[in-house]
């Protein structure tokens, strides 16, 4: 019975995040374009532009080969396993066991690997320029995001995520240094892994200061709109691992009920506001930065991350 | 019985050598060779599995009587011996079957085929011998033999000068080795192992002998800074015996430095971690860096060996500190994180050098910036390349994400040593663990990218043909192995067991009962992965998409010309290439790990020379370290060239002052 209802929060999760994802896109947009004093595009206007980009014909490069045309899904679903992974409104998910959060790094990771290699498969000069960069952005964001994970998983005593959620709402968590620097750190690695100012443009189509858009300059129609699906999931899914690690308040326990559901779901919800509106206002007050500053701003998050771990290395006693 | 069945095994190896002299000039010697090592391997393989399997934890010996008279040759099987048998046999039987389809375009069989079933033979005999001289004899054979292999095409522009680096380098190791097993047996000299293993060392001898077991079978296996031979001489060899050596041999020097340290030498002390862990995390960074500023494939490989042998020292460098503390159960956690490293390196990388062998066979290149778009013209390589990509870039579900998920694992009990050197240090191997992870995936990115993807970029690269059916089937069966070692990890970790147990005292909680085949390293609460559920969810989503998107996307899609912003470039050499792949890794960390400068000469408006770009390296280590150990072996060789041409009553003199100067010291001494 227990496993039958972990089964459905699980699935319920699944389906959450992949139909929320474009709105948090959009939502964030609209803050975006209010703060320029722009009226912007409707709040919706994700889910349309995916709607007219699957209806529309794809455009084949002539020498493009299976890996282009297989890389949307791989990309779409380990991103989406990746992101159901992430507690949103209720720890105990049932496929927690089969991955911890290096695991969810990595799967990401094999999301990247396969767009990069997409990004090369045309043979062009900006499908390589975005893959080239990409993956001198992943070489430091990364191990700082593995750093931020070590740090979490010796608090808590375990790499699980929902363990980690749940000792951060427990009691003893308490303030720490390693805690406010790890903070800092996983922000840094969620503004470059999704592309976001002061890293990349999502909105971008200015050659040559584009990375993750230069990697799917090629892709059309519905493969496009799966590339895109992902890279909204992605934005959702650091949002809710921010919030499940740092922010864990309300979320509900495995078998509390469906009161506790429907409140974690609600605060959930108005997380992702107050996080999107942050970094509409943070994409706005700053600019973006040359490509090679990226790795200066990487490598204070992998230091940081660095330092934070080994505070806590240090601090246990001997 | 087993290694009865073994050495025979070994003995047709050997065989094989010696009939493969005679029939040189025949046709079928290729066909033959490759068969009976086939074969011999096959039997191996069986015999070391089913040692591992069946009765784990005995201990069967042999004794020839052959070698020193008073001490006759003795092997030994034992389930770490096992283990590494398993390595060893596994690789050959796959490049036996390469080179079945491979060798038949070789040029000089007649430099191949002899030395290849030794090579073979001598890297048995390491793992099995059971005393010191053996061991020494075998090793300097399987050195000797590899050798031959590596000058196999000695006319090509650098091979004999990676041939003789490798020579001065492996009998450096080979002395090192020496005079470990020297100490080991102190004065009385009991050179087999067993009585090493009963003596107990004077103290300063355990910590010499670390030393000189680092800088033996490191330099084998390829530890920074006695790296160097390595990236020259894999390459060089025929692509088969470029994978034994990077996918096997590397794993029998690892045998011998486990051999030696963990078997031979006693309870360890902190501080040696700290070596270990130091030594293995620079390897593994400088190694991973190396790789991406390089074009050629099969030397990019050779460098990702480095690497990955980094990564084993780090678990063993994390089993040595755990161990010192009496942390058994972590202890055989980072153990047993090493050893399955071993195994899955040895796998993925075989698997490459088969890649880049068919490229380099179907189009005589291995130089990255003149193939590209080889996936259309071989497409089955590609898939195998990929896999292997993969598996090596440590992405979940293959086995390269496993070893290094357990040696994380292994890192996340490390707050709880008692020394404070290693709490710092133990995080920043961590993160340089990370560092590695994460650019190795850029590598491949780079290596498959250029290699595969695009456009060619010559016409080789654009009339290549697939490779042979024999060739294929090696790189798939290890593929294939790559992934069941991904997702049933469980499997393999039990059959760890034994050695870890038989090293330290300690082995993992068994694996093989947990629910849906999950690995749980300590505990259920603190960590667990389950490769073949996340595989069969990625799929269960991939197809769910696909669906999804066929019901109700459209179907209409058309071939054009790429998009390209509009600038559509007709020459494929505008794509990117490995160079400008790497451009912005170079630009971060090169200019601190290789002092990395980019001179940009342009010409001054109104004149007509080309603008040009040049990238300065310099390799570190070399200018370090044996450039130096150059210049004064060359000044001393000068030197000493100068009393070569003295005069008799030079010669007579000195000879009369030495013995002077002899009587003088003798009684000085009394």
């Amino acid at each position: 019975m227990a496993l039958i209802l972990d089964a459905l929060v699980q699935f319920a999760q699944l389906l959450l995040v992949l139909s929320i994802a474009p709105l948090l896109t959009g939502y964030v947009r609209k803050v975006k374009a209010h703060l320029l004093r722009r009226r912007g595009p409707p709040v919706l206007q994700p889910y349309r532009d995916l709607l007219k980009l699957i209806r529309k014909e794809v455009v084949l490069a002539h020498n493009a080969s299976w890996v282009f045309r297989v890389t949307p899904y791989i990309v779409f679903a380990t991103t989406l396993i990746a992101a159901a992974l992430v507690p949103t409104f209720a720890t105990g998910l049932v496929f927690s066991p089969a991955a911890d959060l290096i695991a969810i790094v990595a799967l990401l990771g094999s999301a990247r690997f396969f767009l990069a290699l997409a990004g090369l498969d045309i043979g062009t000069s900006f499908g390589g320029i975005g893959s080239s960069r990409e993956m001198m952005i992943a070489s430091l964001a990364e191990p700082a995001m593995l750093m931020i994970v070590f740090t979490l998983s010796l608090l808590a005593g375990s790499t699980q995520l929902s363990t980690v959620s749940t000792f951060m709402q427990g009691p003893e968590v308490g303030l720490r240094v390693s805690l406010g620097m790890s903070l800092v750190a996983l922000i840094m690695v969620a503004i470059a892994e999704n592309a976001r100012i002061p890293v990349d443009n999502p909105a971008t189509h200015l050659e040559l200061t584009m990375i993750h858009e230069a990697m799917i300059l090629e892709y059309s129609g519905r493969h496009l709109a799966v590339i895109e699906a992902a890279a909204a999931l992605k934005l959702l899914l650091y949002f809710s691992l921010i919030s499940c690690m740092f922010a864990p308040w309300g979320l509900a326990i495995a078998g509390q009920g469906f009161g506790a559901f429907a409140l974690g779901l609600g605060i959930y919800i108005a997380k992702l506001a107050v996080g999107g509106f942050m970094l509409a206002v943070f994409e706005t007050a700053v600019a973006k930065m040359r490509v090679f500053r990226v790795s200066d701003f990487l490598g204070a998050a992998l230091m940081l991350g660095l330092l934070a771990a080994m505070l806590l290395f240090v601090s246990r006693g001997a | 019985m087993a290694l009865t069945v073994l050495l025979s095994c070994i003995g047709v190896l050997l065989g094989t050598s010696v009939g493969a002299v005679a029939g040189v000039r025949r046709r079928q010697t290729t066909f033959f060779v490759y068969s009976v090592a086939l074969v011999a391997s096959a039997t191996a393989l069986v015999v070391a599995c089913s040692v591992f399997v069946t009765d784990a934890g005995s201990v069967d010996t042999v004794q020839l009587p052959i070698g020193l008279p008073w001490l006759g040759a003795h092997f030994r099987l034992d389930s770490l011996g096992a283990l590494f048998l398993v390595v060893v046999n596994l690789g050959s039987l796959s490049a036996s079957l390469y080179g079945l389809g491979d060798g038949r375009h070789e040029q000089a069989p007649g430099r191949v085929l002899p030395f290849f079933p030794a090579f073979l033979a001598g890297m048995n005999l390491v793992v099995l011998a059971d005393d010191a001289f053996t061991f020494l004899l075998t090793w300097e054979f399987m050195s000797l033999a590899s050798w031959a292999l590596v000058m196999a095409h000695h006319r090509h522009d650098d091979n004999a000068k990676a041939g003789y680096i490798y020579l001065l380098m492996a009998s450096f190791g080979t002395l090192s080795l020496l005079f470990a097993f020297g100490l080991l047996a102190g004065a009385d000299g009991g050179y087999g192992f067993d009585a090493i293993r009963m003596a107990t060392p004077s103290s300063g001898v355990p910590a010499a002998v670390l030393a000189l077991a680092l800088v033996g079978a490191g330099s084998k296996a390829g530890l920074v800074p006695l790296h160097v031979w390595l990236p020259l001489a894999h390459p060089a060899a025929p692509s088969h015996v470029s994978a034994l050596m990077s996918g096997v041999m590397t794993k029998v020097a690892v045998y011998g430095f486990v051999r030696i340290v963990f078997d031979l030498l006693g309870p360890p002390v902190w501080w040696w971690g700290v070596v270990v862990l130091t030594l293995g995390g620079i390897t593994a960074v400088l190694g991973v860096l190396y790789a991406l500023m390089e074009h050629d494939l099969k030397r990019l490989l050779a460098y990702h060996t480095v690497e990955n042998i980094g990564i084993i020292f780090i678990g063993l460098g994390l089993t040595l500190a755990f161990q010192a503390n009496d942390m058994r159960q972590a202890a055989a956690l980072a153990l047993t994180a090493a050893l399955f490293h071993v195994f899955n390196h040895s796998l993925f990388k075989s698997l490459l050098f088969f890649g880049a062998g068919a490229v380099l066979t179907a189009t005589g290149e291995r130089d990255m910036e003149r193939l590209g778009g080889l996936i259309h013209r071989m497409p089955l390589t590609a898939i195998a390349f990929l896999v292997g990509s993969v598996a090596i870039s440590a992405l979940p579900p293959f086995n390269g994400f496993v070893s290094e998920w357990l040696t994380f694992q292994a890192i996340l009990l490390s707050p709880h040593l008692p020394q404070w050197l290693l709490k710092f240090l133990v995080p920043a191997v961590g993160a340089m663990l990370a560092l590695s992870a994460a650019l190795a995936a850029g590598c491949f990115v780079k290596a498959f990218g250029a290699t595969f993807l695009g456009r060619p970029r010559t016409s080789v690269a654009q009339y290549a043909q697939e490779t042979d059916a024999f060739s294929l089937t090696a790189m798939f069966v290890l593929g294939l192995l790559c992934l069941i070692a991904g997702i049933l990890p469980g499997y393999f970790i039990d059959a760890l067991a034994p050695v870890t147990q038989q090293l330290l005292g300690a082995q993992m909680p068994r694996q093989e009962h947990l629910k849906w085949l999950t690995i749980v390293p300590i505990a259920e609460s603190r960590s667990s992965y389950n490769g073949l559920l996340l595989l069969i969810l990625i799929a269960v989503a991939a197809w769910l998409a696909v669906q999804v998107i066929h019901r109700w996307a459209s179907h209409a899609g058309r071939r054009s010309a790429a998009w390209d912003c509009g600038f559509p470039d007709a020459s494929p050499i505008t794509q990117y290439t490995a160079g400008s792949f790497a451009q912005p890794i170079r630009r971060v960390f090169g200019s601190f790990a290789f002092h990395a400068r980019e001179e940009v000469d342009m010409p001054a408006p109104g004149q007509t020379r080309p603008a040009r770009f040049h990238v300065n390296m310099r390799d570190l280590v070399w200018d370090a370290l044996y450039a130096p150990a150059e210049s004064v072996i060359g000044f001393a060789a000068d030197w000493l060239n100068k009393v070569q041409f003295w005069t008799i009553r030079a010669y007579l003199s000195l000879v009369f002052g030495t013995v002077v100067v002899l009587l003088m010291v003798l009684t000085i001494w009394h």
